[in-house]
């Protein structure tokens, strides 16, 4: 027992070891807190927003279908509606926390200019049916974008209207289709490297097509022989990833391009990777004819937990005439011209159709345009260029611990491709992943590209400074040695998380996606 | 540059340890013809903050913006009044610079939010389940559309009339493209929706109908009757809802016998935005979960036997499935999703009631003013928040004469339908929480004057 302590000050701190596991009444560890699902905690009758009431009120022109009670979803006052939300963040990591290194998906800091600009009311608060006269501030801000995205890219046009970059890869592919069409010449298959991100095949069958996988040679490229040797009358084109999903440029893009338009296809070009060239190569010096680019990635649109993305299709001269509705153009007096439906009889009449109601994701426009505004053509190269330092930074960096399987062939490009090469029995890439989260990192992508063994995709970006990347490689240079030696703490990370590995078998074999009272 | 962490001597120490000489040096692999030596000519150079701040604000002044006037737009977009903590939770870094929670043991923040929304969109359509979000509205229309085909191997969809104009476009382009055939129509300015003609069509072959509750003219149409004669053909029942507040009063899909329900979710959390980002709904009975479409949340255990969430059923899914993959979409619409969840969390069943109520009773007082300006006709009998009225003259050019005078006044059914000249006189009325008598008084006033 403590001392009476008469000067009021508190008594000395105890030094008691710790001798068993601390559990707490509540489940919570401090900081790192455990909330319940809304359904347990609120109540259809609690709210956290006051309305008028309305007297006298008529239900009459409602008709039969009226309700006789309110739906069954629980409420909750402002505060707890804050609480709720502020504690199930913090239980997630972020960019805005530390290095997220997941390749091919680009996370870099998001500006925070561009929140501000997204909010302004003339694009946050206005109507995407008002009339044309009311809207030419918000028209302009498109129209700027996409005339910034013909210049970084060589292009003719482009389709601003996909929400993501699969719908922009579908748009592409419709354009290939419909000028096909419009030539009397429509044919059945699409190639695709078998290096594709899956969305690749899924968009081109979803199109029509059949899809045909082209191998890679050993050096992580398209097989250009392979490709050429297939050829013919039937392809209706080929889509190529560049820089490809090894994170390598495709050196012979243009020779593949030159031999698939000989053949009268046409080349569409993931554009996933852009933000690893933008500023320093144009794809249409490449041949390329039509490319989407993912703004929420080479021009750092949040990713906000899995969207909205934007994936606006830049397309060649040949294609442009078949871009979908609707889209901006700027009149000879300067003011923006909105082509939809009505006037695309004269002035866009070989359009193949709409891809979605209104105008497309103008909030990541306007984000976008803020982001391209503030690098400037010097800051946008000089993007690409940090980009491509930071991921060979950590190839080299780690390529004496890591298998690095395409590093000994040169620089990669933005991003840093290792395998499992190496790593103790019954280790895998899926625990070094694991134990970066103790680490307090995102893991970089796993198992992809699919023609690597435990394949690692690290994606610094050029956001990173070289400090926080040199930590970041301390504790992979630590887990490498780890997998290699068979360190059995390993295999049952993360031990540090706010959850431990979760059974995604039993998610599968028994779907519980809704809530249902116990 | 500002958002450039690394320094000329980072860069060179870094340059080292690669052993390149230069940056330019790693694009070796680039063609020497394809490699630009310098920025991109006519393109102006970085800008600094306060530039950037004031060349944005300038494009955005260059608007009417609906909050500064009068305004009576819907036809799919709504503008209702959202509260402040919507913004700030998804402005929240963890939420906002989080990526798809592939890595579940640091997303569980993401996670339950994407299990809460389904269930909240579940409960509102009166379905059995619902995925994490797609696209927007029209586009989940087009995959309830694909999904119903897979399910019932046909692929003839009678569209009703009703259904949103873009809706149907974006359907009708993506069924250019499959083995679909879709038989559409145009609405009439009749005061209830012709069920009738719609369950006439239904036949042996139909994989389902798609009708829109309330209609693109803000009619109710009778969803019982509809969904028992698709069922008895063997049809499903697409509902489409494009409006859901509108189900804080109205009967829900599901409950009315609706297989299959889609929705656009901006109404709530979201705003108008000039039409996106958008968040598309889709709910639909369990027995259809292997050929749902988009992402899915489910909840599981971790090894110490805790509650926690997961995606689930990634094998309907194409970075597994390829081109066998349920459909080609991969993003979802996660931070749109949040916006709608803590404003429906906010809201709770009661508070939408209530948002609801006074969003109709809006349209009410709206549409008996309305009906005493000379050449206004009133068309419906029934309506939630949207109403048409015709006006003895072309509606584009009455919408254009309005916004001369400072109001908003609808959207013009000749703007959605350019080709009809029989609904070039309608005009489409939307009223909600955020209409206020003296915005009604406006609106008339200037109509008499515009038609006088």
């Amino acid at each position: 027992m403590n001392e009476l302590n008469p000067s009021g000050w508190r008594p000395a701190m105890g030094t008691a070891p710790i001798t068993r596991e601390i559990e707490t009444f509540t489940g919570n560890r401090a900081l790192q807190l455990e909330e319940a699902l809304l359904f347990e905690i609120g109540s259809s009758d609690r709210s956290g927003v006051d309305f008028d009431v309305v007297a006298d009120f008529d239900l009459s022109a409602l008709g039969p279908n009226v309700r006789k009670t309110a739906p069954n979803l629980p409420g909750l006052s402002e505060p707890e509606t804050v609480r709720h939300y502020t504690r199930l963040s913090r239980q997630n990591y972020a960019i805005d926390l530390g290095v997220f290194p997941l390749g091919s998906c680009t996370m870099k800091h998001n500006p925070r200019l561009d929140e501000k600009v997204a909010r302004m009311p003339g694009f946050a608060d206005v109507h995407p049916l008002q009339p044309v006269q009311t809207v030419q501030g918000a028209l302009s801000a498109i129209n700027e974008l996409a005339v910034w995205l013909i210049k970084l890219t060589g292009m003719h046009g482009v389709a601003m209207t996909p929400k993501a970059g699969a719908h922009g890869e579908l748009c592409g592919l419709l354009c290939i289709r419909a000028a096909l069409e419009a030539k009397g010449d429509p044919r059945e298959v699409i190639l695709v490297p078998e290096s594709a991100h899956g969305t690749n095949p899924a968009t081109a069958a979803f199109a029509g097509y059949r899809v045909e996988n082209i191998p890679a040679t050993a050096d992580g490229r398209v097989d250009v022989t392979a490709l050429t040797a297939r050829l013919g009358p039937d392809v209706a084109g080929v889509m190529i990833t560049n820089p490809n999903t090894c994170g390598l440029f495709e050196r012979d893009l243009k020779v593949i391009a030159d031999a698939v338009h000989a053949v009268g296809g046409y080349v569409y070009c993931d554009g996933a990777n852009f933000n690893a060239i933008v500023g320093r190569v144009r794809p249409g010096d490449l041949g390329v004819d039509a490319m989407h680019i993912n703004l929420h990635k080479t021009f750092s649109t949040p990713h906000g937990g899995g969207g909205p993305g934007s994936g606006p299709v830049v397309l060649s001269e040949a294609l442009s005439p078949f871009g979908p509705l609707p889209f901006t153009a700027r009149q000879v007096d300067g003011s923006i011209k909105l082509i939809e439906e009505e006037d695309a009889d004269l002035e866009h009449p070989q359009a193949f159709g709409r891809m979605c109601a209104f105008h497309g994701q103008m909030g990541m426009y306007t984000r976008a345009l803020a982001y391209i505004l503030s690098h400037g053509a010097d800051g946008l190269r000089q993007v690409s260029g940090d980009a491509v330092l930071n991921a060979n930074y950590v190839l080299r960096s780690l390529d004496d611990v890591l298998e690095a399987p395409f590093g000994p062939a040169g620089h990669c490009m933005h991003e840093a491709l290792f395998s499992d090469d190496g790593f103790a029995d019954g280790f895998s890439t899926l625990d070094l992943a694991k134990g970066l989260i103790d680490e307090g990192y995102h893991p970089m992508t796993v198992y992809f590209p699919l023609v690597v063994h435990g394949a690692m995709l690290v994606e610094p970006t050029e956001t990173e400074s070289k400090a926080g990347l040199d930590q970041f490689i301390g504790a992979m240079r630590s887990l490498a040695e780890r997998a290699k030696a068979g360190d059995e703490l390993l295999k049952s990370a993360p031990h540090l998380a706010p959850r431990r590995r979760l059974d995604e078998t039993l998610a599968a074999r028994k779907p519980k996606l809704v809530y249902k009272h116990a | 540059m500002r958002y450039l962490p690394l320094t000329a001597t980072d860069r060179s120490a870094m340059l080292s340890v690669i052993g390149a000489g230069s940056i330019d040096e790693l694009f070796a692999d680039v063609p020497e013809h394809a490699r630009l030596t310098a920025p991109i000519a006519g393109l102006p150079n970085h800008a600094s903050e306060m530039a950037v701040e004031r060349h944005m604000a300038q494009l955005s002044a260059n608007n009417i913006t609906a909050g500064s006037v009068p305004f009576f737009l819907g036809a799919g977009a709504y503008r209702h009044h959202i509260p402040a903590t919507v913004d700030h939770m998804i402005q929240r870094g963890e939420f906002l610079t989080a990526y798809t929670p592939y890595q579940p043991e640091i997303a569980q923040g993401t996670l339950q939010v994407l299990f809460e929304f389904q269930t909240q969109v579940a409960r509102l359509f009166g379905t059995d389940i619902a995925n994490a979000s797609l696209y927007d509205g029209s586009t989940a229309c087009w995959e309830a559309i694909a999904m119903a085909a897979r399910i019932t191997r046909r692929n003839k969809a009678i569209i009703s009339g009703g259904l949103h104009p873009h809706y149907v476009e974006t359907s009708r382009t993506m069924a250019k493209f499959t083995d679909d055939v879709l038989d559409i129509s145009v609405p009439e300015l009749l005061p209830d929706p012709d069920d009738a003609n719609l369950i006439a069509k239904i036949d042996g072959e139909t994989s389902c109908v798609v009708v829109q509750y309330p209609d693109v003219l803000g009619r109710i149409p009778d969803l019982a009757a509809i969904a028992a004669a698709a069922q008895a053909k063997g049809a499903l029942l697409i509902t489409v809802v494009t409006e859901p507040v509108a189900l804080g009063l109205l009967e829900s899909p599901g409950s009315l016998g609706a297989d299959i329900v889609v929705g656009e979710g901006q109404a709530l959390g979201v705003g108008l935005q000039f039409g996106g980002p958008y968040l598309g709904l889709f709910g639909c009975r369990e027995k259809f979960v292997r050929q749902i479409p988009g992402r899915l949340c489910g909840e599981t255990v971790d090894a110490d036997g805790k509650r926690g969430f997961v995606l689930t059923l990634s094998t309907r899914e194409q970075h597994i499935r390829r081109e066998k993959a349920t459909s080609n979409i991969c993003t979802n619409s996660g931070l749109c999703a949040l916006a709608f969840s803590v404003h429906m969390t906010l809201l709770g069943g009661t508070g939408l009631a209530n948002m609801a109520k006074l969003s109709h009773h809006r349209a009410r007082q709206t549409a008996e003013r309305l009906a005493n300006v000379q050449g206004v006709t009133v068309i419906n009998r029934h309506y939630f928040n949207e109403f048409a009225v015709t006006v003895p003259k072309d509606a584009r050019q009455v919408v254009r004469d309005l916004a001369d005078r400072q109001i908003l006044g609808g959207v013009s059914m000749g703007r959605l339908y350019p080709h009809v000249d029989a609904l070039s006189g309608g005009l489409l009325i939307a009223t909600t929480e955020c209409t206020t008598e003296d915005d009604i008084a406006a609106l008339a006033a200037a109509l008499e004057e515009v038609l006088a």
